[in-house]
């Protein structure tokens, strides 16, 4: 056991195991001191300074977040001193930044604003030049206002130390410092990935996703245009946070009546394309594995690890399943079967989705995501910007009547909605798979060894006598590990599910923000909404993508079957590699939710 | 596709350089880890360029395995290290009192309009910089004008095409060399 220290923090007496920080044992007895650059899963910067406190027997104020404790310290985080150093801290920061919170996305849930408001600043004393610089969006999925920053660092190291893609990085120094891609080239021409990390870590608006709002309301009142949208499962389960309701609460119903009256004519659902996805993904698995195909199969939804892949290791891009993300299967299908079946031509189609993602937004504007010869999808709104619109509208969202999904593609079985927590597409998968591979039922649906916040899980599943080895990750360090791992024969699989997010699509790049206390990455916030998610599993009467009706139906009346030549047409892809090549972060330990 | 490939064909010179830079990496003796020789692997990369192009930054990531955007930021950070070229001509335009207050703006502004290009900027062909002073001490003569060690006083617009003219001449590019190269990276460098 680690030695336990004793110390006084604000006269109340603290014991807190050897090695915490000052903050640490603070945010023991419930004091929390204020922080802009610390996250307790980035390594610690002081970057920022606001979380000074005054110890005893030390002549300057040191910053909390990297100070340990230590036998006998006495602290204050709250004397006068303290108060006046840190309100001079946040005022030289907000001397440096723009003032125009009335008409910033990030008015009222802003870490450096709440500071503001907190420390009371009234007058801004130290007016002097202030940083001018160009937004970037040039990135279908990441903007970039430069002119917000705080320099505090979080994008830099979620970017590599959880994301390991290495994107951004201080450059230049002092006053000129700024947080830019590598040669100051623009996002888009950078190694980005799109997942979005850096923008739930950001403090401020200086990381956003790239709002597509307003082309999206040009298209709803457009007459011309059948506006469809489809919502991802992830969605339902946080959509409510922006409303104020607790994280996790199944906002299904609700979401659907809302897209309704913002004007969609038809409302479908991504969890019905999750359902086909594994239909084509088990069939694929167990080519793969019956004729020696190319293993481990990676699967292929989260659009973040694609590209990933593309510029970091296009070793492996042969591994990755074929399919088509849920995305754009329900894309192709809606202009392609959908279309056919009522009369409508695909050109009049304004194909909507609504995803915790911001990569979704490159991935729909992949060229070759064209099944009918326009683009599957045409525009991606984050959890975020459904919000938005939904304010915007006046629809007061927790007080609708819910209503449900429209026909054919509307219905879904257990299986889907667990494809937005980690583990979820590997268990959808493997009930599929092992009822088709042993033709015989499962006795017990829950595949309990994929579940759970874990970086890195491992499982291994007994199907006709055959030992089938499954890994789950999360987070593109995590899976850099893997891979590296892999290639050294240290560890070997058949089939690897990856989420770029940690947690999954639950903590996706484009889910409501982190507000007050709560921090991105907050494990009681995830699991809060992975357990939404198996909640809708549990209470599904089907719970095999296979035998989901409409499904079946799909297939009878326009795909053929799994693999066959439609749907290979219409539901499947290849990956290139990229440039520029992308030099990953060296392999660390593997990070974790909570 | 997007934009993002970079493929550029490297010129005989800048191949010669990077293999140069290829084998001091090859020479330096790593202590820690690769990653530790990245300052003195910019040094290097300086003394043989005379700058530190985007296209060795790229070259060094790969080698030494360090991000690029990391090697940006250690490039960027140190006033050592030079980013752009410097130009065949450099141009220093004094903008003291006196020199200003005799019209070294106008000539600022011509200046700008027959390179085409800003203050700390290069052109193109690599010919002419733009810089600004303080004051070259001879203040009798205002306007003010240094062109690598030659000066030009008492200057009004109207001269300065005619100055540029000059070096341009002097200056005669050489003939490009054909470029052959091996792709790794968005970049591009000599075989191994
Ligand atoms: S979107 Fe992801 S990959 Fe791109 S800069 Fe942000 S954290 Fe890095
Ligand atoms: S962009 Fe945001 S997260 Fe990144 S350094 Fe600036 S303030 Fe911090
Ligand atoms: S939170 Fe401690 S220095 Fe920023």
């Amino acid at each position: 056991m680690n030695k336990q220290i004793n110390l006084r923090i604000d006269n109340i007496n603290v014991t807190v195991p050897e090695g915490q920080t000052v903050m640490q044992a603070a945010d023991s007895v419930g004091i929390h001191i204020p922080r802009l650059c610390f996250h307790p899963k980035l390594s610690a910067m002081t970057a920022c300074r606001v979380c000074v406190v005054e110890i005893a027997g030390r002549r300057n104020l040191p910053t909390a977040c990297n100070t340990e404790v230590s036998e006998g310290m006495e602290v204050k985080t709250n004397s006068a001193v303290v108060r006046r150093a840190r309100r001079d801290i946040v005022e030289l920061i907000l001397d440096n930044h723009p003032r125009d919170c009335q008409i910033c996305e990030r008015n009222n849930n802003c870490e450096l604003q709440e500071l503001a408001v907190v420390f009371n600043l009234d007058k801004l004393a130290y007016e002097g030049e202030r940083k001018k610089y160009a937004i970037d969006d040039s990135s279908p999925s990441i903007k970039r206002n430069p002119e917000k920053c705080l320099l505090c660092g979080k994008c830099v190291r979620v970017c590599s130390e959880i994301q390991g893609v290495n994107a951004l990085s201080y450059a230049h120094r002092g006053f000129r410092t700024t947080v830019t891609p590598a040669f100051g080239l623009n996002q888009q021409e950078s190694v980005c990935i799109n997942c979005g990390q850096c923008t739930l870590f950001c403090p401020t608006a200086a990381l956003t996703e790239r709002d597509v709002t307003e082309q999206v309301w040009a298209n709803l009142q457009d007459p011309e245009k059948t506006a469809v949208v489809q919502v991802a499962p992830a969605v339902r389960v946080a959509i409510g946070e922006g409303f104020g309701l607790e994280p996790g609460r199944d906002m299904t119903a609700e979401t659907v009546t809302a897209l309704r009256r913002l004007g969609f004519k038809v409302v479908f659902d991504t969890q019905f394309s999750a359902d086909l996805t594994i239909m084509e993904e088990a069939h694929e698995l167990i080519q793969r594995i019956t004729k020696k195909g190319k293993l481990p199969m990676f699967t292929s939804c989260s659009p973040g690890w694609v590209k990933y892949c593309e510029h970091f290791h296009p070793e492996f891009l042969e591994n990755i399943s074929t399919c088509k993300s849920p995305q754009q299967m329900m894309g192709a299908l809606i202009k392609t079967y959908y279309a056919k079946k009522t009369g409508l031509d695909p050109a009049k189609i304004y194909s909507v989705s609504v995803m915790p993602c911001t990569a979704k937004k490159f991935e729909a504007g992949r060229t070759e995501m064209n099944a009918s010869g326009y683009q599957d999808v045409d525009a991606v709104l984050t959890t975020r910007e459904l919000v938005k619109m939904i304010k915007q509208a006046g629809i007061k969202f927790t007080e609708l009547k819910g209503s449900s999904f429209d026909e054919p593609l509307g219905e879904s079985t257990g299986a889907a909605p667990i494809f937005g927590v980690t583990g979820g597409v590997m268990e959808a998968a493997l009930r599929t798979a092992y009822e088709s591979l042993t033709g015989t039922s499962l006795p017990n649906l829950d595949f309990t060894s994929v579940r759970g916040l874990a970086g890195i899980k491992e499982a291994g599943v007994e199907i006709n006598g055959t030992q089938v080895k499954v890994a789950i990750v999360y987070g593109l360090a995590n899976l850099h590990k893997l891979l590296t791992e892999i290639k050294e024969g240290k560890r070997s699989y058949h089939f690897v599910e990856v989420m770029t997010c940690p947690g999954g699509c639950i903590g996706g790049g484009g889910q409501p923000y982190p507000k007050g206390v709560t921090e991105p990455m907050d494990f009681a916030v995830y699991q809060k909404r992975a357990q939404g998610l198996y909640a809708i599993d549990a209470n599904k009467q089907i719970r095999k993508s296979h035998e989901n009706p409409q499904i079946k139906k799909v297939y009878d009346e326009f795909l053929g079957h799994p693999g066959g030549e439609t749907a290979h047409k219409l539901l499947h892809t290849h990956y290139h590699p990229r440039t520029p090549k992308g030099i990953a972060s060296k392999v660390k330990d593997t990070v974790n939710i909570g | 596709m997007t934009k993002t490939a970079k493929t550029k064909e490297l010129d005989k010179d800048t191949q010669k350089k990077l293999l140069q830079l290829n084998d001091f990496i090859a020479g330096s003796k790593v202590l820690k880890d690769k990653q530790s020789l990245l300052m003195g692997v910019l040094h290097q990369t300086q003394t043989l360029f005379g700058y530190i192009p985007a296209t060795a930054m790229d070259f060094i990531s790969h080698k030494l395995g360090v991000p690029s955007a990391h090697i940006y930021g250690m490039a960027t950070f140190y006033n050592y290290f030079q980013l752009t070229p410097k130009a065949r001509y450099q141009i220093y335009l004094c903008k003291g009192t006196a020199c200003y207050v005799a019209g070294g703006a106008r000539v600022l502004d011509k200046l700008k309009e027959e390179l085409r290009i800003g203050v700390d900027e290069v052109t193109a062909d690599g010919l002419f910089g733009i810089n600004i002073t303080r004051c070259l001490g001879c203040c009798g003569l205002s306007p003010v004008m240094q062109v690598n060690d030659d000066i030009y006083v008492r200057l009004v617009p109207e001269k300065v095409p005619a100055i540029l003219a000059k070096y341009r001449r002097l200056g005669q590019p050489k003939k490009k060399a054909k470029a052959t190269a091996v792709a790794v990276g968005g970049f591009e460098q000599p075989g191994k």
